[in-house]
């Protein structure tokens, strides 16, 4: 039993689910508690002690039922082989009466070939798990993984034994060769199965922690359809994890500043002799953030995950407004709280999207109508190429910004390389803003959104 | 037969707790269960009015044990949840004990003998006398143990938690000044979160974590005919049928257990033996909280109460 928990443990993992040495000990003492008889109970019982987050609970519920339907799934390859033999039986009752008589007289055979021969299911079954343990399947990690480890999974069954009595028989006992043969046939695939659910159970982790390392590290602007769906998933990781480390208690105790009036009034009721003394506390504020988000063609996915990203910090950024432009601005705070990401992102672009971008028009948009969003608590964060097609990049506009806000950040999802060639005016801008990133991956959007959020700590 | 038994002591849980009037699900009987028998304490998250603190409550009656509850907050600190030293009443004793002092050093007749026999004296004064006990302290004293229900502990700040670790795994605190108190019997211990903030994973760790989510309708149904006895069988049927429906809709605030409740009970005291459109409008204020989610709901009030109708007649 222990055993089992263990490789539970590990699959688990697998699916994602932290678990720590503590809590397999909680989950051991749990199951050794309720037992493990009722699968039902046991389920709950580890539920309840390993996964400590909705979403862990939902994956372990799948991981705990691949893992356990486990020993069903042996049985139909030996039913399988029921059937085969089973007709055979049927037909003759005599065949089968010899079948036991020839296992009898080949007792030279290998334990493998009296096991298929003789059908004893349970034995195969506990054979194959046995094979599977000394095998080390648990340890398997990605799918190119799967042929070594079937034919190291049959090596232990002692497939070298079953060849050579295969082979010893057929010119002995051709019929019952026959039946070896089919048996070892399907055999193997039950093998491959149980390592394609070896793989299923124990490899997702790593293959994710992979797919998530190359994804962070790849354009955004350049994502394949498919691709799209998995980084909003891990933009979504991303804000948790901002959210985990900064959205602390806004209040810090100014230690060694007494607070004067606050300690005399706690202690008016001893004569004003101050036993208890109240200390100066200074308050940290939330970010205020103003996004201005270039949603042209070029720059529209890595908008879209910026604005993904900055709208999910609800507990740490305390008020965001969004505008979005590409020929001229508006503003899309509202659209991003109320809708889901997928749909408000479909409503901003059918209104301003994929057109060709006119810096100078969108700043005077904003400069007429949202200014006043802007105060000194504001951090304000262009996001854009900052390629105006040769239009008039009213730089002014943007000085006038950054005077008004306590800063002004550029996020340029281009290389610098590209800053200042052709119509990009990211030169000029530069001069006014308090920083310029490059920001085209999502590790960077991540450090930029960080940096953003740490200075107001 | 270990196996046996465990599944009839947790049939025997859910029992009490109907005994105390919490109809439980198996996946609560089973935490309940097995935070008794591995002492650990449950955190339960789950949507308001699902009936978290309800549990704390029936546990508590079905064991007849004390319940100790604190509501957590922002700005909680220790001397509001743990202990604080009495002040007023240790300087009512030193003015009391001043001619006292008098005789107690009044055979030093150096500085140093006079300081040593103050040093004794003083500390009198930070003895359990003066330790006022705030819940946390109190649940470790109690001969009999009790439940201890740590009640929204989200809306609380992060220190407080780190300050709930030590109770939460050995049952004991320390204080400076007088050493470690370790409970007398360990008390059950709930904790129950909103989501408001996501817990420290330190936390999470020395919990069991239960989740409760809105009942299976045959659960519910349970529910209200332990809460509200006055309630008939097609009436019962076909209002728990209306709120699942109306749970399936995008509102602000879903309606949870205790909403259904408080509906049950508006409409026993309007007489309804069935559910009717009028009726379901004019009260649907209790069961909805936002006008925005009463407006959403309202064109759907007729379909939803002809296919829960429906449900009573042939379910």
């Amino acid at each position: 039993m222990r055993d089992t928990l263990h490789r539970f443990f590990r699959a688990a993992r697998g699916a994602g689910v932290r678990i720590s040495p503590a809590e397999s000990i909680d989950a051991m003492r749990a199951a050794a508690e309720v037992g493990l008889a009722d699968r039902a109970i046991l389920r709950d019982a580890l539920l309840l002690t390993m996964a400590k987050s909705g979403e862990e609970k939902a994956a372990l519920a799948v991981c705990f039922d691949t893992f356990f339907t486990h020993p069903d799934f042996d049985a139909p390859s030996a039913a399988n082989d029921d059937d085969e033999t089973g007709e055979g039986a049927s037909e003759s009752g005599t065949e089968a009466a010899a079948g036991t008589a020839s296992a009898q007289d080949s007792t030279e055979l290998g334990p493998l070939a009296q096991m298929l021969l003789a059908q004893d299911r349970a034995a195969i079954a506990a054979a194959l798990s046995n094979a599977s343990n000394a095998a080390g399947l648990a340890d398997i990690r990605v799918f190119t993984q799967r042929g070594l480890f079937a034919s190291r999974v049959l090596e232990q069954l002692g497939i070298a034994q079953l060849r050579d009595d295969i082979d010893a028989l057929t010119t002995r006992n051709p019929a019952d060769a026959e039946r070896l043969a089919t048996a070892l046939g399907s055999l193997r695939e039950t093998v491959s199965e149980m390592v394609a659910q070896a793989l299923l159970l124990y490899g997702r982790e790593e293959k994710e922690a992979l797919r998530n390392e190359i994804l962070r590290n790849a354009p955004m602007a350049r994502l394949e359809q498919r691709q799209i769906a998995q980084m909003r998933v891990l933009i979504r990781q991303m804000a948790r994890r901002l959210r985990e480390r900064f959205s602390k208690p806004r209040k810090r105790q100014r230690r060694g500043h007494l607070d004067v009036r606050r300690t005399i009034r706690r202690n008016a009721a001893w004569g004003g002799v101050p036993f208890m003394t109240a200390w100066k506390r200074r308050h940290r504020d939330k970010p205020k953030i103003v996004a201005i988000c270039d949603v042209s063609g070029s720059v529209a996915q890595v908008s879209d995950f910026f604005l993904l990203l900055i709208h999910s910090l609800h507990e740490v950024v305390s008020d965001v407004r969004s505008f979005a432009f590409s020929g001229n601005l508006i503003e899309v705070s509202e659209v991003l709280e109320k809708n889901k990401p997928e749909e408000a992102m479909k409503q901003i672009m059918s209104s301003v999207g994929y057109g060709s971008s006119d810096y100078g028009r969108s700043f005077v948009d904003f400069e007429k109508g949202f200014m006043s969003a802007i105060t000194a608590q504001t951090t304000v964060i262009v996001l854009g190429d900052a390629r105006s097609n040769n239009l008039d990049p009213r730089a002014d506009i943007l000085r006038r910004i950054g005077e008004r806000s306590k800063r002004l950040v550029w996020l340029n999802p281009e290389g610098r390389m590209g800053w200042g060639f052709g119509d990009s005016e990211m030169p000029r801008y530069a001069t006014f803003c308090n920083v310029v990133r490059q920001c085209a991956t999502a590790q960077q959007l991540e450090r930029a959104v960080a940096d953003i959020v740490a200075t107001y700590q | 037969m270990a196996e046996n038994s465990s599944s009839a002591s947790i049939e025997a849980v859910e029992r009490s707790l109907a005994s105390a009037g919490y109809i439980a699900s198996r996946q609560i009987a089973t935490a309940v269960y097995l935070a008794e028998k591995i002492e650990k304490p449950i955190l339960v998250e789950g949507p308001a009015g699902v009936g978290k603190t309800e549990l704390a409550k029936a546990i508590a009656a079905s064991r007849g044990l004390e319940m100790i509850r604190m509501q957590c907050y922002e700005g909680l600190d220790e001397a509001k949840a743990l202990y604080e030293w009495k002040y007023a009443k240790q300087l009512l004793y030193t003015q009391i004990l001043k001619d006292k002092l008098g005789e107690v050093l009044g055979g030093a007749d150096t500085l140093a003998k006079a300081l040593e026999q103050l040093h004794d004296f003083g500390d009198v004064f930070f003895s359990k006398e003066f330790v006022e006990p705030r819940p946390l302290l109190r649940a470790l004293e109690q001969p009999m143990g009790c439940v201890l229900l740590i009640d929204e502990i989200d809306k609380s700040d992060a220190e407080f938690e780190s300050l709930l670790l030590e109770i939460l795994s050995d049952f004991q605190v320390t204080i400076p000044e007088l050493g470690t108190v370790v409970a007398i019997v360990p008390p059950t211990v709930i904790l129950t979160s909103n989501g408001e903030r996501d817990l420290g994973d330190a936390l999470k760790r020395r919990c069991l974590h239960l989740h409760i989510g809105f009942p299976e309708p045959k659960l519910e149904e349970r529910i209200v005919e332990t809460r509200v006895p006055g309630v008939s069988a097609t009436l019962r049927k076909q209002l728990v049928g209306f709120v699942n429906q109306v749970r399936t809709l995008d509102l602000k605030k879903l309606p949870s257990v205790s909403e259904t409740i408080d509906w049950a009970k508006v409409l026993v005291l309007l007489g309804a033996s069935e559910l009717g459109h009028e009726m379901v409008k004019d009260t649907l204020n209790v069961l909805l909280k936002y006008e925005g989610d009463i407006e959403a709901t309202l064109p759907q009030v007729s379909g939803f109460v002809a296919k829960s109708g429906r449900q009573g007649v042939f379910g």
